[in-house]
């Protein structure tokens, strides 16, 4: 966001790659793509690649870091060096931190972190290719993670991107429209009871507009969640 | 395709709690039974229950497990128990005779490296203790062992012991499960037994799978 372009982003109705304004990027998910850790998934939101590894529950060390009632959840995002065009420089920013932090804060109110006192559940997240709502993707990748790992959840987390070019409202940004929109909002909700547990604004929107993207977002989301459901089935199912 | 049992995700709606009560890995949350797990439900006597495909071991009361002795301790044994907690198994709770730990060394009866069958005796939140005092307690020597999905042990076991019988039989093995998802296995056809094993885990939600299983074991 931010930045100015003179290229037309949106033309006749039609954005970047071809998209409608409403219309999401090509999905693709796999579960159990770590046979190491405890639960793993990939997900791809057209070129944004995004894998994830949940371990555990696991005992936590150091000791003073445990909660006696419950587990607590670690979550680590990070962007491989070559995910983008320029290099990342690797290692933990201040943006990876942010990140970690609300990737951490989507995902907690959907687990049962008292059933298992003393302990941590960890959730690594790396994206392996970035092209726009990194940290929606790598929540869903998450999601389904812990779904494989037999962590008790109450509900998926489904998360998906909205934003606003051109004065039109959009859904699932990629990179380039990510750069140059006017704003960006990433939203993660749990779909059964649509209780939303991230939502970060970048930019400027007005009330009436925020209310148009969520109602997009949580319709559009159904289809994410669809796929999430479709992907943990068909792992059992060959 | 083979013909499988239900699968449902967490948070899906299994019934009403009306009519059904909720039972192991559900909840209730609006008169409504829930799944926690990605798993298998099952239905049984009004309870609703989904049992987990994957997961790791928690530790109950009375369970037989197969751990690993990891280290000693003045007056008992760690035990890993292939769970996210450790276990202990104190002298008192092993040995029958008396034993003067002041003076003899306890690696006598179990050292490091030792495997052992054992019962759980107590679970308080994180601290776990074992027992030997059972008549099916014992120490495992040779052998070796495997791990497999805690939850699907009963799968392995099958109805009445039927499914780990029939390997037995077949492969000519003595075979002990934990409920903690260690297999120790000793005997003449061990590789087979091994695939046959692997072989429940992968597919256990399928239907007709103890024919398959007979199958690949009179090959």
């Amino acid at each position: 966001m931010g930045m100015k372009t003179d290229e037309k982003l949106i033309v006749k109705g039609k954005r970047l790659d071809g998209r409608k304004p409403d219309e999401i990027r090509e999905i693709e998910m796999k579960v159990g793509v770590i046979p190491n850790a405890n639960g793993s998934a990939q997900v791809r939101f057209g070129n944004t690649i995004a894998i994830a590894g949940v371990y555990g529950p696991r005992p936590l060390f150091p000791k003073h870091r445990q909660e006696s009632d419950r587990a607590i959840i670690q979550c680590r995002y990070n962007m491989a060096p070559f995910s983008v065009e320029e290099r990342v420089r690797p290692g933990p920013s201040r943006r990876a931190v942010e990140i970690s932090k609300v990737t951490r804060l989507a995902l907690e109110p959907a687990l049962f972190l008292k059933d298992y006192p003393e302990m941590v559940v960890d959730v690594y997240i790396e994206i392996l290719q970035a092209d726009g709502s990194t940290r929606v993707t790598g929540i869903n990748a998450a999601s389904l993670a812990l779904a494989d790992a037999g962590v008790p959840m109450k509900d998926l987390v489904v998360a998906l991107s909205g934003g606003k070019i051109d004065d039109t409202i959009i859904i699932d940004l990629c990179g380039k429209e990510d750069n140059y929109s006017e704003a960006d909002i990433p939203i993660a909700f749990l779909p059964r009871k649509k209780e939303i547990t991230l939502l970060q604004m970048d930019g400027q929107l007005t009330p009436q507009e925020i209310k148009d993207i969520l109602k997009n977002i949580l319709k559009t989301g159904e289809t994410v969640y669809k796929k999430q459901k479709e992907v943990l089935k068909k792992k059992y199912e060959k | 395709m083979t013909e499988t049992r239900d699968i449902v995700i967490p948070g899906e709606i299994l019934g009403d709690l009306k009519e059904k009560k909720s039972g192991y890995g559900t909840f209730s949350e609006d008169e409504k039974i829930i799944s926690k797990f990605l798993g298998i439900p099952k239905d049984s006597s009004g309870f609703l229950s989904v049992v987990p495909l994957s997961g790791v071991y928690i530790p109950r009361r009375q369970d037989k497990i197969i751990g690993f002795i990891i280290s000693i301790e003045k007056v008992g044994w760690i035990v890993d128990i292939n769970s996210p907690w450790s276990a202990f198994l104190s002298l008192s709770e092993a040995v029958d005779e008396f034993v003067d730990f002041k003076r003899t060394d306890i690696r006598r009866f179990y050292d490091t490296g030792d495997i052992i069958y054992a019962q759980v005796s107590d679970v308080r939140g994180s601290d776990v203790q074992l027992s030997m005092k059972t008549p099916i307690a014992r120490k495992l020597r040779d052998g070796v062992t495997i791990k497999i999905t805690p939850s699907k042990v009963p799968r392995l076991i099958g109805k009445e012991g039927s499914m780990i019988n029939t390997i037995k039989e077949k492969t000519k093995t003595i075979i002990r499960v934990g409920q903690n998802g260690v297999v120790w296995i000793s005997g003449e056809k061990v590789n087979k037994a091994i695939r046959a094993i692997k072989l429940i885990e992968e597919k256990s939600h399928i239907i007709g799978l103890t024919d398959e299983i007979t199958k690949l074991l009179s090959d």
